[in-house]
C-alpha cells in the first residue's frame, strides 16, 4: 500500500468521526419526547400531514400495532412501485419511451427498493422512465430509510421505557425521519454533488458528434430472436459505423444524494457510482462515502444519548470501527497488490507518482485504488450497495472483504437504523454469553435479558444467515441458477454467493457479471430481500415490546458494564464468530479457492 | 384496519409529493441556478453546439490521438447510453486475452516502444465511460502521438500537462489526464 492510500483512509475516518456528534445530537432532538426548536420549526407541515392522513400523532402504539403500521405502509409502497413500472409507457415524463418492465423484474425491483436493498436487475438509463425513478424509486429511497430509523428508535425506546405498554408511534417516527433528517441532509448533499458535475435536469438525452467514429458490433438474430451462426459455428455479426454519442441526462444528483444517505445504493445509471455523471470527481466520491456512514454512525451517538449514557453509543461505534478498519485496509491492500494473472504480461501494475497501479480492471482512473477499495468496504459494511468500481473484477481477497462484510449481518454500520438494531441484537447475544460464563441473569441497559429477548435476538441474527446458506444452495443446485454465472470456476460460484448474500442482507451490490434479470433470480432474490428485511424488523420490535414492559434493574456489582473495551472486544468477537462459522465453508469454495488458484 | 390502510395510502401519497416531486424540483432549481454547466452534463461547446462532455470518454484508436481506457460497453465502446464494466473476474482467461490484445494493438501502433504498458491503459474502466487516463498512460503514448503528428515530444508533453489534473485538494483520488480535452487541443494545434 502507498502512503497516500493510508492518508485517504485516515482523512475519511477523521471527517466521519468529527460528524458523529453533531449529526447524532441533532437526530436525538428529532426523536426527543419534549418539544424543542427542531420540532417547533416543522410543526405546521408535520401536523398538516397527520391531519390529512387521519393519523393521531399523540397515540402511543404497542409493538404489534407499530409493526402492523410499518408493514401496511411498506406494502402500499411496494404496490405503487410495481404499478409505476408496469404502466410507465402510458404515463408522462418518459422522453425515451421506455416500455413496461416485465412482471418478475418489476416485483423484484419493488421489493428491492421497499426493503432498502436496491438490488438492481435492470439498467437504469435504458429501462426506467424519469417518472418511475422519481415517484417510485426515489420515494422509496426516502421511505425505506425512514422506516429503518423509525424501527430503531422504537427498539431503543424498549430499553428506555419502564413498565410501559408502548414503544412510540410509527407514523410520527417515520414522518420525522423523512422531514427533519433525510430531506434536509439530502438537499445539501445533492447540491454538493451537482457542484462537482452530477447531472440534475429534466432534459432528453443529448447527442454529440464523436471526434473519431467507432464501430458497433452486433450479433445478427433471426425472426425468432436466436443468434445466426455461420458455417464454422460462430455468431454472425453486423458492423455499423457510429458517429454520435448519446449522453444520458436526468434528475440524478437529488436521487444519488438519498441513495447514499439512506444506504439504499440503487444507481440512477447502470454503472452506479462508477458513472462519471453519478460520481464525477474524487471529492464527489468523498462526499458519497461520508453520506453512507453519516446516519449509521450518527445514530450510535443518538442511541447513547437516548438511553442516557453516551458511552453506550461510543462503545457500539468502537465495535463497528474495530471490525471495519482492518477489513477496509485489507480490501485496499489486496487491490493495490494487483492481479497476479497479468504478471507475465508487459503490464506495469506498480504504484508510482504517475499512476495508482494495482488491479485497475473495473476501476475508474480518478479513483484509483485507495478511493475504490475504501468505497467498496464502506458500501458493504453499511447496507448501501452503491459501487464506484465493479466488484466482480476485484481480486479474490479484495472480493472476499465486501462479501464477508455483508455476511456479518450488515451490523458494521449497516443500513440506516437497521444496522444499529441488528447490532443491538448482537449486543443482547453478547451479554447473554457473558452471563452464561459468570452464571448470572444477563442485563443490558438496565433491562433483564430473558428467554423471549434471546429468542428474538437469535432470530434477528440467524434469519439472514439461514437465507444466504439455503438460497445459495438452491441456486447452485438449479440449472436456472447456474445459468446466470458469467465467469468460469470458483469465481462463478462467488457471483451466486455474492448475489444471495447481498439480497439476504439488504445490501444490493452485485458481482455484476451474474445475469440476474431472469424469473428464477428475480423471484429467489425477491424472497430473500423481503423476509430478511421484515422478519428482522418484526423480531426486534417484539423484543422492544417485551423490554419496554420490564422494570429497570439498577446496576449491581455483578452487572457486566457494556461501555468498556472488554465488552467492545466481546461484542466484536460474537459478530465475527457467527459470521466466520456460518460462512467459512462457502467462502472456501468461492474467493478463497480462487485466491489459492491465482497465487499458484 | 381500514382506517390504518387509509392512513398508509394517504401518507404515502403526501410523502411522495414531498420527496418525489417537491424535493427533486427544488434540487433542480437550485442546481440549475448555482451550477448550470455541471448540472447539465459538463458539455463542451463549439460554435454554440455540444461536441462532447468533459466527463464522458470517447473511444480513440487512431495513432494520432491519445487513447483512453478500454471500454466494455456494447455494442460500441464508450456507449454513454449503456454504461457498464466488463465484469470479468481476475482469473478469467478472457480477461488475460483481452489485456494481451490491447498490448498488441498499442505495440502495433508504436513498434519502437518496448516499455511495459501502464495498467489502466489495458484494463476496462468500471463505467466504460472513464474520461481520463493516468499520467503514466499519457506519457507512454507521447512518443507515438508526437511522431505521427510531426511535433516534438516536449510540445506534446506540454499539452498533456495542460490536460492533467492533480489529486483533488492535493490528496483525494489520483492524478489524471482528460483524453477528450487533450485530443481536442491536439486537433486545434
Amino acid at each position: 500500500m502507498t502512503t497516500n492510500d493510508f492518508l485517504q483512509i485516515a482523512i475519511y475516518l477523521v471527517a466521519l468521526l468529527l460528524l458523529v456528534k453533531p449529526a447524532g445530537s441533532y437526530m436525538a432532538l428529532v426523536f426527543a419526547e419534549t418539544p424543542n426548536g427542531v420540532l417547533r420549526a416543522g410543526r405546521h407541515i408535520e401536523n398538516l400531514l397527520y391531519r390529512l392522513s387521519g393519523v393521531r400523532a399523540e397515540e402511543q402504539m404497542g409493538w404489534r400495532r407499530y409493526a402492523i403500521a410499518m408493514l401496511v405502509f411498506n406494502m402500499a409502497g411496494l404496490v405503487v412501485v410495481y404499478a409505476l413500472q408496469r404502466l410507465q409507457q402510458w404515463l408522462p415524463l418518459n422522453p425515451q419511451h421506455f416500455g413496461a418492465v416485465t412482471p418478475d423484474s418489476a416485483i423484484n425491483t419493488a421489493i428491492s427498493f421497499v426493503s432498502n436493498t436496491n438490488w438492481q436487475g435492470y439498467a437504469g438509463e435504458s429501462t426506467m422512465s424519469y417518472l418511475t425513478q422519481m415517484l417510485g424509486l426515489a420515494v422509496q429511497n426516502f421511505l425505506s430509510a425512514a422506516t429503518g430509523i423509525a424501527v430503531l428508535v422504537a427498539v431503543v425506546r424498549g430499553f428506555v421505557r419502564r413498565s410501559a405498554d408502548s414503544i412510540g408511534n410509527f407514523w410520527v417516527d417515520m414522518t420525522r425521519s423523512t422531514l427533519y433528517i433525510l430531506l434536509p441532509f439530502s438537499l445539501v448533499i445533492a447540491l454538493l454533488l451537482a457542484s462537482q458535475g452530477v447531472v440534475q435536469n429534466f432534459r432528453s438525452y443529448v447527442d454529440v458528434p464523436l471526434m473519431q467514429h467507432t464501430t458497433a458490433v452486433e450479433t445478427v438474430k433471426d425472426a425468432a430472436g436466436n443468434t445466426v451462426k455461420d458455417a464454422a459455428g460462430k455468431d454472425v455479426t453486423r458492423e455499423t459505423t457510429v458517429t454520435t454519442q448519446t449522453l444520458p441526462m436526468g434528475p440524478a444528483a437529488s436521487q444519488i444524494a438519498i441513495k447514499q444517505l439512506g444506504t439504499n445504493g440503487g444507481g440512477f445509471f447502470n454503472a452506479n457510482s462508477a458513472h462519471p455523471y453519478e460520481n464525477p470527481t474524487p471529492f464527489s466520491n468523498f462526499i458519497e462515502m461520508l453520506a453512507i456512514f453519516l446516519i449509521p454512525a450518527g445514530l450510535c451517538f443518538t442511541f447513547g444519548s437516548m438511553v442516557g449514557d453516551r458511552r453506550q453509543g461510543w462503545a457500539i461505534l468502537a465495535t463497528m470501527l474495530l471490525i471495519f478498519v482492518p477489513l477496509a485496509l485489507g480490501a485496499v491492500a489486496a487491490e493495490q497488490a494487483g492481479n497476479p494473472a497479468l504478471h507475465g504480461l508487459a503490464v506495469d501494475q506498480q504504484a508510482g507518482t504517475l499512476q495508482a497501479g494495482g488491479n485497475m480492471e473495473g476501476k475508474e482512473t480518478r479513483f484509483g485504488i485507495a478511493a475504490s477499495g475504501l468505497f467498496t468496504a464502506i458500501t458493504t459494511a453499511a447496507s448501501c450497495g452503491a459501487v464506484n468500481n465493479m466488484h466482480d473484477s476485484l481480486t479474490p481477497l479484495g472480493g472476499l472483504v465486501p462479501m464477508w462484510l455483508m455476511q456479518l449481518g450488515e451490523v458494521i454500520f449497516g443500513g440506516v437504523g437497521s444496522g444499529l438494531y441488528g447490532m443491538l441484537a448482537f449486543a443482547v447475544v453478547a451479554v447473554f454469553i457473558a452471563g452464561l460464563m459468570v452464571g448470572r441473569t444477563p442485563e443490558y441497559l438496565g433491562k433483564k435479558i430473558e428467554a423471549h429477548e434471546m429468542k428474538m435476538a437469535s432470530l434477528a441474527v440467524l434469519v439472514p444467515c439461514a437465507l444466504v446458506v439455503i438460497c445459495t444452495a438452491i441456486a447452485v443446485a438449479t440449472p436456472a441458477g447456474t445459468a446466470g454465472a458469467a465467469n468460469p470456476g470458483a469465481h462463478g460460484f462467488s457471483e451466486m454467493l455474492y448475489a444471495v448474500t447481498s439480497a439476504s442482507n439488504n445490501n444490493g451490490s452485485a458481482f455484476g457479471g451474474l445475469s440476474a434479470n431472469t424469473p428464477f433470480w428475480n423471484v429467489l432474490l425477491g424472497v430473500c430481500m423481503y423476509f430478511s428485511r421484515f422478519l428482522l424488523a418484526i423480531a426486534m420490535l417484539a423484543m422492544a415490546g417485551s423490554l419496554a414492559a420490564k422494570r429497570h434493574v439498577p446496576p449491581s456489582a455483578g452487572t457486566l458494564p457494556t461501555h468498556t473495551p472488554l465488552f467492545v472486544t466481546l461484542l466484536a468477537c460474537v459478530v465475527i464468530v457467527v459470521g466466520a462459522l456460518t460462512f467459512l465453508p462457502a467462502l472456501a469454495l468461492g474467493p478463497i479457492a480462487e485466491f489459492l488458484m491465482s497465487a499458484h | 384496519m381500514i382506517r390504518l390502510i387509509r392512513s398508509a395510502i394517504v401518507m404515502l401519497l403526501l410523502l411522495t409529493a414531498v420527496t418525489g416531486v417537491l424535493y427533486p424540483l427544488v434540487a433542480t432549481g437550485l442546481a440549475q441556478a448555482l451550477f448550470p454547466s455541471q448540472a447539465n452534463g459538463s458539455l463542451i461547446e463549439k460554435d454554440g453546439k455540444p461536441v462532447g462532455s468533459a466527463l464522458i470518454g470517447q473511444s480513440f484508436t487512431d495513432p494520432k490521438y491519445f487513447w483512453g481506457r478500454p471500454s466494455a460497453t456494447a455494442p460500441q465502446p464508450d456507449n454513454a447510453a449503456a454504461s457498464t464494466g466488463s465484469n470479468l473476474g481476475p482469473t478469467n482467461p478472457a480477461l488475460t486475452d483481452a489485456v494481451k490484445q490491447r498490448i498488441d494493438a498499442l505495440r502495433a501502433a508504436d513498434p519502437e516502444n518496448h516499455a511495459p504498458v501502464p495498467v489502466d491503459l489495458v484494463t476496462a474502466s468500471g463505467s466504460g465511460l472513464d474520461p481520463e487516463i493516468s499520467p503514466a498512460a499519457a506519457a507512454y503514448q507521447v512518443p507515438r502521438v508526437a511522431r505521427v503528428r510531426g511535433l516534438s515530444e516536449s510540445q506534446v508533453r506540454a499539452m498533456v500537462s495542460m490536460a492533467t489534473a492533480g489529486r483533488q485538494f492535493g490528496v483525494l483520488g489520483e492524478p489524471r489526464v482528460n483524453v477528450l480535452k487533450l485530443n481536442m487541443a491536439l486537433d486545434a494545434h
